[in-house]
Parts: C-alpha cells; structure tokens; sequence
C-alpha cells in the first residue's frame, strides 16, 4: 500500500513538472548504438533534431543512447514513460517485446516500434523498404565485382536482414550470374573491431564487395585499407569513405515520418498504424553513385532505382525459387507485404544455411 | 596450405592483430591488480586512449605520436581514479565504474568533430631477415611495431614481477599492504604509479583500435574491450604469460569464427559466437576448482597506513 502510494506521489509530480514545462508533447527516442556510430542511429537522430527543429518550444525531445536490446530496453521506456513522454519511439528490432510490455503498462504513451511487427492500440511499427535499396546494391556489386565473390556482413538472422540479403543476391546474379555470396553474421548491431574483422576475413577470402547490415563505418576502413575493394554506405551515407571504397549508400530517412507522427500526437489524431515505405515516398534514399562506377553501370543502377520508386518494378518479382528449390514466385508474380515481413528462407542459389 | 579453406598464415596474423588491444589492457590491469587495486576503469580509460590517439595522429600525421599521447592520456585519467581511491579512500569498485562513464561521455565529446575521417595508418614492420622466412615470415613477423612492442610490455612485466626487487615489492604491497607499510614500503606511491602503468596500458590498447585495428574514429567503438581484458586478468589467474595466452585465444576465437563464417564451413554460427565465452568460463572454472586463483591477498581491500 504504502509503496504504491509513493509511487502514485511521483506520479503525479513528474505529471505536474512535466505540466508546467511549455513544451505541449514530449517525445522519447530509445537508440540501440551511439548517436555518433554514422550509420543506423546517426540517422534516427537527425530524425529527432528535425522534429525539434519543426516544432520548436512545443515539442521537447529526449533520448537515451547505446541501450541494450532486452530487459534493460524495459527499464529505459519506462522510466521515459515515468519522465512524461507521450511518444516513444523505439529503434532497434530487437526493442519489440519490450515495447509491447511497456505499451500494457502505460495505456495512455504512444509507441512507435521501428522494423517490428506486433502492435497493439498505442504501439505503432514503422519500417522502410532497405531492400529496395539492396537490388540497387545488389546490382551495382554484381557488375563491379572482378572475384565474383561478395561479401555480406549481417547483424541477426532476422527477417529484416535475410530480405536485404535476398534482394542484393537476386540482383546481384541477373547482373552477374557467376556471382557467389558469403555471408558471416557477426550477432551485433554495432561494434566496430568486430565489423572490421568481419571484413577483413571476407576480403581475405576473396571478397572484392562488401555489403554490410551492421552500423558502423567499421567496414568503410577496412575495405579502404585493403585497396580494390568497394563498400556501399549503411543506413546514412557515410559520404566521408567516397568515392572508393563507398560507392553508393542506402540512406534512411526518418525525418518526414518522426514530424508527421508527433504532429499527430499533438492534433490529437495519433492512432495505430503500420508504416512501410520504400523509395517512392522518399523513406529509402541511394545515395549518390561515385565516379569509381562506370558510366553504364551507373545508368542502370539510377534507372532500376526509378524503376522502384515509380512501383512499376518490385525488388522480389518472379520467377524465384527458395534456396530448397522449390517455388517461391512464379513468372511476373511479386512477393506480397506479408511473405516478406516474415522472410526466413534464403533464396535459390545462395549457401549456408540461416542461424535458426 | 589451406585448412577448411582458410589461410593459417593469414588468420594467425589476423589473430595477433585482434587480439593486441585486450593484451595491453589486460597486462596493463594485471600490474594494478598485483598491487592490490582493482580498476575497473579499462574501458573507460581504452575508449579515452582511442579517440586521443586518433585525435593526435590526425592533426600530427603520426601515429606513433598518437599512441605515445593515448599512453599519456589513459595514465592521466587514472590519477583521477588513483586519487579518489588512495587518498580519499574511496569504494575501488563504485570509482572504476564511474572512471568507465567518464570516459566514455569525455571520448564522445572529444571525438566528435572527427567522425568519418581517416586516420594514417601505422606501416607493417617486417623485422628484417625474421620476415623472409617463408610461412612463419607474413604470420608472425611482418606486424606493425605496437603489435611487437605489446608482447614486449608483457615480457617486461613478467621479467619485473619475477626476478627485479621492484617486482617484489610491487607484490608484497599487493598481497599484504599492512606488512608492507610496517616494512617501510611506500604502499600509496606505489600503487599510485601502479595504476598509472595500467592506464598508460589501457590507453595504448584502444589506441590501437582506433588507429590499427578498424582505423577510424566512433563513438563507443572500444564495446566492452575493457571487460573482456578484465575477465583475461582473472583468466590468467594474475600472470603476465598466461594473459598473452588469454588474449591471443580469445582474440584468436573471435576471429576464427569470423573466418569460419566467411569460408562457408558448415559449423552453426550461434555455437561460434558463443565459443569465446564458452571456453573463457571453462577456464574459469577450471582455475577455480583447483583452489589457489593466486588473487592478490590485498586486492581491492582500503588501505590506512595508521591501521
């Protein structure tokens, strides 16, 4: 009794404090890596500054860096739903569970879940369509590649990461169809030595592309370091290692998306929806295609990008095969929303098998 | 020669590369734990030592310059913790924490402003006639200069702490800090340049993260190097030797599970992952069931020479 009421008291007074702030909305940003990592939580950042940049004194922003994915996830959203915040955002996959418990525990906060998929009256999930992005990756890696040997850095074995993987290795074969993948996972979002080893193990077997599904710039430099080996930019453009290794990027813009939500926090018409945007609405950016990339190549790339953004190409469009050999996509046929949202099977042609 | 499609030549090499930042930090802790203190600071002061390195190495255009000034600049930190735990008598734990908050929050806010931008890279030092030898040559003696001097700095603490009278004392002080004092041994002074061996140690390590190993400058980029050199003390059970053994496994497990992956051999990836810390844990307990840890007597115990 007597501990509930304490708790109630501060209740009510980071309700009152929160009160006679001038700020109307709070918003919360829960980030997985460093706000400097220059990839995946450096451009979720630029998000939140944009939002504050709109909105001015009506909106204050709060965010918590480097939180881990799990239970300790829990104890930061909640402690941001204590401070007052009515919109969190969540940014990192591995934050779904989390949020969910936090959302049945304060009705009133609304959530937004980035690249999940469980939702519920005041958790929202936003994602954007990376895999766009990875067919122009795919096909640009597949031309350039000299070794036929591409490199793949992965983060989890999530569907997120086996749809990028998918998407590059499907583009990268119609452009190259001698074209091998290897894969390593490296089991984190961000931890440079790590990504940097991964990278060079790749290149010394062989890789002469790396892509990579994890934050830092960490591969940047050890592709820079090993000289005839091109990279493509991570989340942000990662501008800074162009024209060689990087020669293009998949940029996230989360600006537009983070704006609209709190405005709609703020009108009061903020409901549950599932947000999934590509190319076209300008949520997946390609990043300037560097002059290391022969004019030809670079045609191509920009016209399969406005091919995607117009919708009068889709990344997954048949015929494809699962790596089993069984059929996935007849002739003509595209993937539906649903099938890729859960993506665990790699397409025909790739080895390895997905960590289960 | 090839084994499972990977280059034993390249991976030792590789191996000795990853596995240097954990070394320093982790002989570097082992003088301050054989004193009798216990840091737990190493990340704190590795991630200071990496973005001063890199820092420096940019705006000089010499890394060694960078590594000599994260040297200096972990060694400084660790007054700050020196300080508060021998004269002001603070909780060793509570403070070595805090020393890791420091420097994490000081690093990101030195670092900013050289995100993305490149370092210069310490040259390969082929020890001359050493590296002609074929095979042995590439895998072990064609390194940068901080992966020799690394094993250098262990053999000179494992030489000091066995056969030198500063050794002796070092340890007398570590294992009974009252029969030092009594004995007429400076046991604060002692441990004070102690702990600022251990964080000149630590600042080298992440020096070599930020200029060797990835090269580049991120925010957090060390991600928990300063623990794991911290498990490798205990790992070792406080012996210099058995802390290059530790470093170079378990650097050598990382990377060889990297290779594994990237050579498509067919072992699952979670059992790899976690074999690092499988066989640390091992070991662990392995050292423990034999009874003597060979912990310092003193370790992490407060001194008051009036006692």
């Amino acid at each position: 009794m007597k501990l509930k009421s304490i708790f109630a008291s501060t209740v009510a007074a980071v309700a009152l404090s929160s009160a006679a702030m001038a700020a109307d909305v709070k918003v919360g940003f829960v980030y997985v890596g460093p706000v400097g990592d220059g990839g995946w939580t450096y451009e979720h950042e630029q998000g939140r500054l944009a939002v504050e940049k709109h909105f001015g004194d009506r909106v204050e922003t709060i965010f918590q860096e480097s939180v881990p994915e799990g239970a300790d996830s829990e104890r930061v959203m909640t402690q941001m739903a204590l401070q007052g915040a009515d919109l969190i955002f969540t940014t990192s996959f591995g934050y779904m569970d989390p949020t969910i418990n936090v959302a049945k525990k304060f009705p009133k906060v609304k959530f937004e879940h980035a690249t999940g998929y469980k939702r519920a009256d005041n958790v929202s999930t936003y994602s954007a369509r990376f895999y766009e992005g990875r067919a122009v990756q795919g096909h640009i890696a597949g031309k350039m590649t000299k070794t036929n040997k591409i490199g793949y850095i992965g983060s989890f074995p999530i569907p997120e990461v086996i749809r990028g993987i998918n998407s590059a290795y499907v583009h990268a074969k119609k452009a190259n169809p001698n074209v091998e993948f290897n894969i390593v996972w490296a089991y984190t979002w961000f931890d440079p030595a790590k990504e940097a080893d991964a990278a060079k193990a790749l290149i010394e077997q062989g890789a002469d592309v790396i892509l990579q599904h994890t934050d830092s710039t960490a591969p940047q430099a050890a592709a820079q370091e090993a000289g005839n080996v091109i990279t493509f930019g991570q989340a942000s453009d990662m501008a800074d290692y162009g024209p060689m290794p990087r020669v293009s990027s998949i940029i996230d813009n989360w600006a537009p998306y983070y704006i609209a939500r709190t405005q709609a926090v703020l009108d009061g018409t903020w409901t549950s929806t599932d947000t999934w945007d590509g190319i076209g609405p300008g949520m997946v950016g390609i990043g300037e295609i560097s002059s290391a990339v022969p004019a030809d190549v670079k045609a191509e790339a920009e016209a399969l990008r406005d091919a995607l953004a117009s919708g009068e190409y889709h990344a997954f469009t048949g015929p494809i095969n699962k790596q089993d050999g069984s059929a996935w996509l007849a002739e003509g046929e595209t993937a539906d929303d649903g099938t890729l949202a859960g993506m665990s099977f790699y397409v025909e042609g790739l080895t390895g098998s997905i960590p289960q | 020669m090839n084994l499972l499609g990977i280059d034993p030549v390249l991976l030792i090499a590789s191996l000795m590369v990853s596995a240097t930042p954990i070394l320093l930090a982790a002989i570097g802790e082992t003088v301050v734990e054989k004193s009798g203190v216990l840091n737990l600071g190493v990340e704190g002061m590795m991630i200071v030592g990496a973005v001063v390195g890199f820092i420096t190495a940019v705006n000089t255009e010499n890394p060694l310059l960078g590594f000599v000034t994260a040297a200096i600049a972990g060694a400084l930190l660790s007054t700050i913790f020196a300080t508060l735990v021998l004269y002001f008598k603070s909780n060793q734990v509570a403070t070595g924490l805090g020393l890791t908050l420091v420097g994490l929050g000081v690093s990101a806010l030195l670092g900013k402003p050289y995100e993305g931008i490149k370092s210069p890279t310490i040259k390969a030092f082929e020890i001359p006639l050493l590296s002609d030898i074929p095979v042995l040559g590439p895998m072990l003696f064609s390194h940068d200069l901080m992966v020799y001097i690394s094993i250098l700095i262990v053999a000179l603490v494992w030489y000091t702490l066995k056969y030198t009278r500063v050794g002796l004392v070092l340890r007398a002080v570590g294992e009974n800090h009252d029969a030092a004092h009594a004995l007429g041994y400076k046991v604060i002074r002692i441990r004070f340049m102690a702990i600022m061996f251990g964080g000149g140690c630590a600042g080298l390590g992440g020096a070599y993260i930020s200029l060797a190993r990835v090269p580049q400058w991120t925010e957090g980029m060390t991600t928990g190097a300063g623990w794991i050199a911290l498990a490798i003390v205990v790992f070792a059970s406080w012996r210099p030797l058995r802390t290059l053994v530790g470093a170079y496994l378990f650097g050598g497990i990382t990377v060889l599970q990297l290779n594994l992956q990237a050579a498509g051999v067919a072992i699952p990836v979670e059992y790899l992952s976690m074999s690092p810390f499988l066989i640390t844990i091992a070991v662990l307990v392995i050292i423990s069931a034999r009874g003597n840890q060979g912990a310092p007597a003193s370790l992490g115990r407060l001194f008051h020479a009036s006692s």
